[in-house]
């Protein structure tokens, strides 16, 4: 079944001519739909926070990587309604499978900028999580975590645990096999899994409509019997809202919730792709910042709720560019990997080969092999 | 008449030939159309052939691979792109137990005359999961052949011999050779024959054995212990992983007396341990000392920061090397 809300509002036509769309912040920045026991003012200064915060490090990351400080990276910009408001939405101990592409919904959920900043820069360490946290390291091949959120919100619900498991994962991911078999594997099991789709109309260069004859991907869910949710990707209480439902009826014991939500990325796939070679890259970017962007509209209500103002803005920007650079400071401070360390946590016991092949490392690595 | 060509400028020449060529022949992949793939393998070839002979899929390798099976065994020549060689696995299935077992399972009444594209190996600072080097697991499918090419002019060759051969190929590209150099490549089409090794540099003290981006270390290394210790290496690109050149790799080890085998596979059940094995099998009374393997290691492809302490180096095939020599 759709799960259709009373402010259905059609949009962004270019990637679906479906229109049915949960939206509750307008693009022009008005409330469709009353959020009273839901979003207070404390909670929407907060979401416009974290997506400052990571909108920065997105381009931070960018600039690092041209300067030749990261390897390859995948940015995120345009997306932040979406990884922040899905994250926002979850309880501190749930589980979240995030893609390469979802640093920001793992810095809302706890992983530190640091660590991301290890992840891109090719550290061993960079997908170690906070202690306690369950942040699982991007996942680089697609769909392939989503089963995994299966199995950890199906053990929840056996230990007798309310917590929530959540993948995240793409328009692209919707093809794979592992994507159908996770929502069935779910709805059979009834479990506590939210299956988080950004359809950003782009799988690298193939757009959605070539990607599948279906015209939605929350529709998939129909055929596994489960709750299937389109919302405005950009609007992040759409996103919060629709996380927190479906949280809320994974944890009643109601199963698992299919959410697509419907943004853009404003840039390439990876720092290793020319999105001009696909699209008309610079039109499509600029209509989206200009006329969807997920930061303006909020910007716009919290004004005029005058509790957002430009001094706020600056102060905000200073402390958090200091926080990042302070990060970055610790990344790139971090001690180098040692190639000997390439061999621990293979096994939790180290079997006799890696052992002495860590051993003919250390020599090599340490200059003392003398040639016979 | 020839030029200078990339490896990956080679590949594409190879697919546009046979596109023009062979009306059965279709790309099929991942971003292969407008964008020309994610290496650029098959920049303009959409814009040339169409869209339903070079062909942008969903995103699903198990999809593209079988449905490049069933457009096998019913006439037509797909040849299958897949990003990185560690994205395949969505496809395993439909390679050893499909492409591989047609023939077999139907006593030679249907055949899967497929080839699939991929690079492979490490030294780009990939991210995870972009540089492995598992070419293992498809050498031990019997029903596929395996190549695994190390210049521009093998990589035309081959990839036109692929397109011709009737058994599935497997089609290894070393990513961190595709741009390296530019090397002559005759215009025309020509073949490199599947299944034969090539000997690089003649030698007469120790064979090394090497295949895809592990030659230029092999050469170079080779190169060094001539100039330091005078010793000459016979330097043997097997180009072809499965089956092995039999006869190249046994009647030089028959020469030298001496071989090493250099893969960036991990050590364990890696090909340079098939590889001993026939030599044993074949060659044991000829040798002056036990066949070496310089590798990878047994621990997943590390992230970058620290992958060239994963992958054989020259200082480490000198070293190995030597060891042979002065065993």
């Amino acid at each position: 079944m759709m799960v259709y809300s009373e402010n259905l509002k059609p949009s962004f036509d270019e990637i679906t001519e479906s229109p049915d769309m949960l939206q509750v912040l307008s693009e022009q920045g008005d409330l469709l739909a009353s959020v009273e026991g839901k979003i207070n003012e404390t909670l929407m200064l907060q979401m416009y926070e974290k997506m400052l915060l990571v909108r920065l490090f997105d381009r931070k990351s960018v600039n690092l990587q041209r300067q030749g400080r990261m390897g390859t990276y995948a940015p995120f910009e345009g997306q932040e309604a979406s990884q922040v408001g899905s994250a926002l939405a979850l309880a501190p101990e749930d589980w979240m499978f995030p893609t390469y592409r979802d640093h920001a919904a793992a810095i809302v959920h706890g992983q530190e900028l640091f660590r991301i900043f290890l992840y891109w820069m090719g550290h061993v360490e960079g997908s170690i999580c906070p202690e306690g946290k369950r942040i699982m390291p991007p996942c680089v091949p697609i769909a392939t975590q989503m089963v995994h959120a299966v199995g950890t919100a199906w053990a929840s619900k056996r230990k007798g645990e309310k917590t929530a498991s959540i993948a995240y994962f793409g328009d692209g991911a919707t093809s794979e096999g592992d994507f159908h078999e996770a929502l069935n594997f779910a709805g059979v099991f009834k479990t506590p899994t939210i299956f988080f789709c950004q359809n950003n109309g782009y799988a690298i260069s193939v757009p959605f409509e070539k990607q599948s004859a279906s015209k939605t991907i929350a529709q998939r869910a129909a055929a596994y019997d489960i709750p299937g949710v389109r919302v405005d990707g950009n609007d992040i209480f759409a996103v919060y809202i629709a996380v927190k439902d479906a949280v809320e009826r994974g944890l009643r014991g109601e199963g698992p919730t299919l959410i697509e939500a419907i943004t853009f990325r404003y840039g390439a796939h990876t720092t290793a792709d020319d999105p001009k070679k696909y699209r008309d890259q610079e039109r499509l970017s600029q209509e989206w910042r200009e006329k969807r962007d997920p930061m303006a509209r909020l910007q716009t209500l919290l004004q005029k709720k005058g509790i957002w103002n430009e001094k706020l803005e600056e102060q905000w920007l200073m402390q958090m560019n200091e926080q990042i650079d302070l990060h970055l400071e610790k990344a790139e401070g971090y001690p180098k990997a040692d190639p000997v360390g390439m061999f621990e946590h293979v096994y939790a016991e180290m079997p006799w080969n890696i052992r002495e092949q860590q051993e003919e490392c250390r020599s090599f690595f340490q200059k003392d092999v003398r040639l016979p | 008449m020839s030029r200078k060509l990339t490896m990956i400028q080679a590949i594409t020449e190879a697919m546009d030939q046979k596109l023009a060529q062979d009306p059965r022949v279709m790309l099929l992949g991942e971003d292969i159309g407008i964008n020309g793939g994610v290496f650029r393998a098959t920049e303009g070839l959409m814009e040339k052939y169409g869209a339903d002979r070079v062909v942008d899929t969903p995103l699903a390798e198990a999809g593209i691979i079988g449905s490049a099976i069933g457009l096998a065994m019913n006439g037509m020549i797909p040849v299958v792109e897949i990003q990185f060689l560690a994205f395949i696995y969505p496809g395993f299935e439909q390679i050893v137990s499909h492409a591989a077992r047609m023939r077999y399972r139907t006593r030679g009444q249907f055949e899967v005359p497929m080839v699939i594209r991929t690079p492979y190996g490490a030294g780009i600072r990939g991210p995870e999961l972009h540089s492995e080097s598992v070419e293992s697991y498809f050498a031990h499918t019997p029903g596929l052949r395996v190549v695994a090419p190390s210049n521009p002019y093998d990589a035309k060759g081959l990839l036109i011999a692929a397109m011709e051969d009737r058994d599935p190929v497997l089609f290894l590209e070393p990513t961190r050779l595709y741009r390296a150099f530019k090397e002559e490549v005759p215009e025309e089409m020509y073949r490199v024959p599947i299944g034969k090794a090539k000997v690089v540099s003649e030698g007469e003290d120790v064979t090394i054995f090497a295949w895809g981006a592990m030659l230029r270390e092999a050469l170079q290394a080779a190169k060094r212990i001539e100039q330091e210790h005078g010793w000459k290496c016979e330097v043997v690109d097997l180009r072809t992983l499965y089956p092995l050149d039999r006869d190249t790799i046994i009647s030089s080890v028959k020469k030298t007396g001496r071989a090493i085998v250099v893969h960036e596979a991990h050590r364990t059940a890696g090909l340079g341990a098939e590889i001993v094995s026939l030599i044993n099998d074949e060659a044991l009374v000829y040798l002056k000392a036990p066949v070496k393997r310089v590798t990878g290691f047994d621990i997943p492809v590390p992230q970058f920061s620290v992958e060239d302490a994963y992958l054989p180096t020259v200082e480490r095939v000198q070293h190995g090397i030597m060891e042979t020599i002065s065993f």
